[in-house]
């Protein structure tokens, strides 16, 4: 049996990987996607890495961690849709599928990095087409090298500076950048600076991004609010309100952002404990420094445990490769204890910006808990209206919304939805988001054909 | 309408698909949801509940919107790669 199972292969999942294989272990890697990269350094192997001009040195840091992969021993199981994971006696099983095909392939120890997921940002129109996240832009030039043509970017967040800053090198700058926060957050984020300041690489960055969008004259306009979508069939326009008038950008795509979340999907199916992050706020699974969660064998690293981005994920994924090893008798505690050091010095250094990062590019209240008209559930086609109701008629968390309307339960399984609920009863109760939680999550984890599921032989054959 | 997207390497060899029963080429080996985008391809399929048009929003197979059918199965248009003769449809029967 393989002493450990990856469950994604961003920055995390490859260092952890190649650090797991380094130390002798036997381990396989699955991820969904074609090629290693995660969604950071999505297509990093292909047709990425032929943009490194447009998409920056962060980006092809990638190739690093890809590379020192491909040279190691490590198992690797790309276009996998893992849709199962089971605790046993022996260890941990994934349930996947590949080509139409089902197998099941058994672990001593697993570790889940599954990164993050945007953040949902509910506005009126969210839904039309021609409207998008900044990460699906980033995807899209990562991947497919393509740009949109009249492209509005709108929300908070550094993401939509290096996005725009993108778009601008390829000679197709967004028309303008709408944005959320005001010259009150960046103050009241001040005083977090200092503490930050030993992430000082990461703001010098964002210094420059900033400059360089001032270099290609891309339009900033800053404490935007009551954004919203206009179209019927198709966005064609942004409206928001700024300096004290209503005004409205008429553009073919609107890219959204308000930061991203852990994406919890695998770590809430296994019920591991999970806490609610004020600051980020959002949910993550309860762990220690290792990645050690509260289900013995299974760890968590990178941004799916937490946001801190790219390079504090491959460090948290190097120290959780040390401590499962050490765990299975690969390491001595000593060694780990000396190996971990470098990584964890550099981890604290990544992470030391974020309280400066989410206090300075605030999610808006109107995003977190929308107008009653505004979309939040896309799947089901709920508003935030209708979920309020059913709060006050006595649903008391997300699974007793289930039964109300099914909130939640279209295709993407709460994806676009769930933290958006949950605020929504906070609100309507007078309690918390941490007291709400999060609605359960049941397999399969992505939906199956009953082909896959007819195929699937038990054991460990793995496809 | 003219497509919302722009193709900056534009000289990868193209397959023929077939989109809604109309052929359609499209670069071979290329994620089919940006493929589809970049042909101008506004509209990926009409929801069930309200028959309301949807394109891809997340592309990274969290938010199921780009959903269509090939060969009568049901797929995020986002997770799969052009290759010849494919057969894509709006998922849902609907005539997106």
């Amino acid at each position: 049996m393989r002493d450990l199972l990856i469950l994604g292969a961003g920055p995390a999942g490859m260092a952890a990987a190649t650090e797991a294989a380094r130390l002798g272990l036997s381990a396989t890697l699955l991820d969904e996607a074609e090629g290693p990269g995660g969604q950071i350094y999505r297509a990093i192997t292909t047709g990425g890495a032929s943009r490194a001009a447009l998409l920056g040195a962060d980006y092809m840091h990638g190739a690093t961690l890809a590379k020192d992969l491909m040279a190691s021993p490590v198992e690797q199981i790309f276009t996998a849709t893992v849709w199962d994971i089971a605790k046993s006696a022996e260890g941990v099983t994934l349930t996947y599928s590949r080509n139409g095909q089902a197998a099941q392939i058994t672990g001593k120890t697993l570790l889940l990095v599954t990164g993050a997921i945007e953040r949902p940002v509910p506005i009126p129109g969210w839904t039309l087409p021609g409207v998008m996240t900044a990460g699906a832009g980033q995807i899209l030039l990562k991947a497919s090298g393509i740009l949109p043509e009249r492209a509005v970017l709108a929300g908070s967040g550094p993401l939509l500076y290096l996005l725009a800053v993108q778009m601008a090198r390829a000679g197709m700058p967004p028309l303008a950048l709408v944005e959320t926060q005001s010259t009150r957050d960046i103050l009241r984020a001040a005083p977090l600076l200092l503490p930050g300041l030993r992430g000082w690489r990461t703001l010098l960055k964002g210094l420059g991004l900033l400059a360089e969008l001032r270099r290609h004259g891309v339009r900033r306009i800053t404490a935007a609010t009551d954004l919203a979508v206009l179209g019927t069939d198709h966005a064609t326009a942004l409206r928001f309100r700024a300096q004290g008038r209503v005004q409205e950008i008429a553009c073919a795509t609107v890219m959204l952002h308000q930061g991203v979340v852990p994406n919890t999907q695998a770590t809430r199916a296994l019920r591991l404990d999970h806490q609610w992050l004020p600051r980020q706020r959002a949910f993550a699974p309860v762990c220690d420094a290792s990645g050690a969660t509260s289900a013995p064998g299974i760890y968590v690293a990178g941004d799916g445990s937490g946001i801190a981005g790219a390079k504090a994920a491959a460090d948290a994924g190097r120290l959780a490769a040390l401590t499962i090893a050490a765990s299975l008798g690969y390491l001595t505690e000593a060694a780990r204890r000396a190996q971990s050091r470098a990584p964890a010095a550099r981890l604290s250094a990544e992470r030391a910006l974020r309280p400066f990062l989410d206090t300075a590019y605030p999610v808006p209240e109107a995003v977190l808990r929308p107008a009653d008209g505004t979309t939040v559930c896309r799947c089901e086609e709920i508003t935030a209206g209708q979920i309020r109701n059913w709060g006050r008629k006595g649903a008391m968390g997300p699974n007793q919304l289930k039964a109300f309307g099914r909130p939640g339960m279209g295709p993407c399984q709460g994806r676009s939805c769930a933290l958006t609920l949950t605020e929504l009863l906070a609100e309507t109760h007078g309690s918390s988001p941490a007291e709400i939680g999060l609605g359960r999550i049941r397999p399969p984890l992505k939906p199956v054909t009953l082909g896959e599921l007819a195929s699937l032989h038990e054991g460990d054959t793995p496809l | 309408m003219k497509p919302a997207f722009r193709n900056l390497s534009p000289e990868a060899p193209c397959v023929e698909i077939l989109w809604d029963g109309a052929p359609l080429q499209l670069p071979n080996g290329a994620n089919l949801a940006g493929a589809l985008l970049a042909a101008g391809i506004g509209t990926f399929r009409k929801t069930p509940v309200s028959g309301a048009p949807r394109a891809p929003y997340c592309m990274m197979g969290s938010c199921y919107d780009c959903l269509v059918t090939i060969a009568g199965v049901t797929r995020q248009a986002c997770q799969v790669t052009v290759s010849a003769g494919l057969v894509v449809a709006p998922a849902g029967g609907s005539d997106a």
